[in-house]
């Protein structure tokens, strides 16, 4: 093979790559509105698994849970779930010994089991997220809805 | 949200449709219901409306959700503005699982214990066929109404004002079964046994046991009832048979009545004892511990009253006058007088007060009332019972489980 020939084998060789690729960008061209309703497709599916895997939180509470997210809530969530609506811990609130007792008190009267190690940490984030608060002898009257009379 | 299949999809955000409708096709997939983002209300929801279409049959939309599992809703004041307290609108309180399933042709009411001369069943019919039927307008509240305003906070249902209604109730007087069964002369209280279902789910639990003294039970308003204002009892309310003991704590009016004990010493049923529905002997400091022995069984309610209308909140125009109204009760004695407030307590005006339409009644009152300038103002109420005790503007003495509190009822309203 003489070098011209070699050189024109060479320059097709390169002008074909050319065509390729121009080719390839057409391609991408033409589907770039598909794939980007595709994309948007799955970028959607992927939110909606977001959505379910990830728990809906509203100033800091887990709404489908109820509870203030912290340190073994869902340990919380899932002990105290089992008899009683999560809203019979969330609506009281009281200090880790005022906790304590209510556990007695529902081990001795409600059937409920032995804790074990869970105790000390169900009773960590009570004592944390769900502990008295001041409110004296007559608090204000608080949220009122106006209307005209 | 407190069901997701209760709200219309119109209604709902997109995440909660979407998160929602991924639930149930999951729920549909696996073959099995989730547990969990279903029939769960969350905290966000308490102290809300109950949804559009009520989760408790029978029950106004607007009571107020304290917990769903036991059922606890409460009656916001405004709602009570009835003198006859529609049954939609008295409040729930549970301490257990309300029945699935009232078989009504087999209901039967046992009465039998130690102090009854002999053991009777009644059919539901037989009830209402052997003895006389009675009406009575009875108040009836929860010992715990009032609770959420005790500090230290006192545990349970956090209820604040609502726990509380007078219906007129339709039944047998007590006494008259009482009387066919025979009393012994050793005879002190009597205890109740109904089929509501424990927490824990075990068939075998009372969920609750109380009772009255026999002087209460031989009362001639202490009845056995089946009706609300002429209707079958809500499920919510005791559906089909339950005791009323007006003036007296809900909880010794059972409810899904099965059996009556007749008790030779007082009844000792779940929650006679311990702190439940006791407090102590002699006033203690707030948050103090208190002897097991030095507790006291509750008996008659105290004097109190609650504004009905206006509803809290009211902007009234001007010097124009407008009605405040409500009702007012006292355990056993009547109501002897009630007088409003516009100044925290420094000047109070008569009310004009109704006299009851039988005992255990609660009492109408009602006042002109002109706001003096432009401002924000409360109205609060304080009624007297026919002893002389008034109710306290502050919370009344503390006691472990929050029971008792009669502090005046006040709202707010503003001259615009």
């Amino acid at each position: 093979m003489s070098k011209h020939s070699e050189h024109t084998e060479e320059l097709l060789a390169h002008a074909d790559g050319v065509v390729k690729t121009i080719r390839l960008v057409f391609i991408i061209i033409l589907l770039a509105p598909f794939a980007w309703y595709v994309s948007s497709k799955l970028a959607f599916k992927k939110q909606e698994i977001t959505i379910l895997q990830e728990p809906l939180i509203e100033n800091g509470i887990d709404i489908a849970r109820g509870l203030i997210v912290d340190d073994h809530y869902e340990l919380v969530s899932t002990t105290c779930s089992a008899c009683h609506s999560i809203a019979l811990v969330t609506q009281n609130s009281a200090t880790r010994e005022g906790w304590k007792e209510v556990i007695v008190w529902m081990q001795q009267t409600q059937k409920l089991w032995d804790l074990g190690e869970s105790e000390a940490l169900i009773l960590d984030y009570l004592e944390k997220n769900y502990s008295p608060k001041e409110q004296g002898r007559r608090a204000p009257l608080k949220n009122i809805d106006w209307y005209e009379l | 949200m407190i069901s997701n299949e209760l709200i219309p999809f119109f209604l709902m955000d997109r995440k909660k449709f979407i998160s929602a409708s991924i639930i149930a096709s999951a729920a549909a997939f696996l073959g099995s219901k989730f547990s969990f983002g279903e029939n769960v209300p969350s905290t966000q929801d308490l102290g809300l409306p109950i949804s559009e279409k009520s989760l408790l049959p029978g029950k106004h939309k607007e009571l107020t959700l304290l917990n769903p599992k036991p059922w606890n809703a409460e009656t916001p004041p405004h709602l009570l503005d009835d003198k006859i307290t529609p049954a939609a609108q008295l409040f729930v309180r549970n301490n257990g699982l309300v029945p699935e399933k009232i078989d009504i042709e087999n209901w039967t009411l046992t009465i039998e214990g130690e102090s009854a001369r002999s053991k009777k069943t009644y059919t539901l019919s037989e009830l209402k066929s052997k003895f006389k039927h009675y009406t009575y307008q009875l108040t009836l509240e929860c010992g715990g109404n009032g609770r959420k305003e005790f500090s230290p906070p006192a545990k349970g249902n956090q209820w604040g004002l609502g726990a509380v209604g007078c219906p007129e109730w339709t039944g047998v007087r007590l006494k008259d079964v009482l009387a066919d069964v025979g009393l012994k002369s050793d005879a002190v209280y009597i205890g109740y046994y109904g089929k509501d279902l424990h927490l824990s789910q075990d068939p075998k639990k009372v969920v609750i046991s109380r009772g009255v003294p026999i002087r209460k039970a031989m009362e001639d308003e202490a009845l056995i009832a089946w009706a609300i204002n002429g209707e079958d009892l809500p499920l919510m309310n005791g559906y089909p048979l339950r005791l009323v003991f007006g003036g007296w704590p809900a909880s010794t009016s059972g409810k899904w009545l099965r059996r009556i004990v007749i008790r030779n010493k007082v009844h000792d049923g779940p929650k006679m004892g311990g702190n439940a529905y006791r407090v102590p002997k002699y006033p203690v400091a707030p948050g103090a511990k208190v002897p097991e022995e030095d507790m006291k069984i509750i008996e008659e309610m105290p004097v109190k009253s609650l504004i009905t209308f206006p509803k809290t909140g009211a902007m009234v125009k001007g010097a124009n006058a407008f009605e405040v109204r409500g009702h007012a009760w006292a355990g056993d004695l009547a109501i002897a007088a009630v007088h409003i407030s516009l100044n925290y307590g420094a000047t109070w005006s008569l009310c004009t007060l109704s006299i009851p339409v039988n005992k255990n009644a609660w009492q109408h009152f009602s006042a002109q009332v002109i706001l003096p300038e432009k401002g924000y103002y409360e109205i609060w109420a304080k009624a007297t019972d026919s002893n002389g005790i008034m109710q306290p503007m502050v919370i009344p003495n503390w006691n472990p489980k929050g029971y008792l509190n009669n502090a005046c009822h006040r709202i707010a309203v503003k001259r615009t």
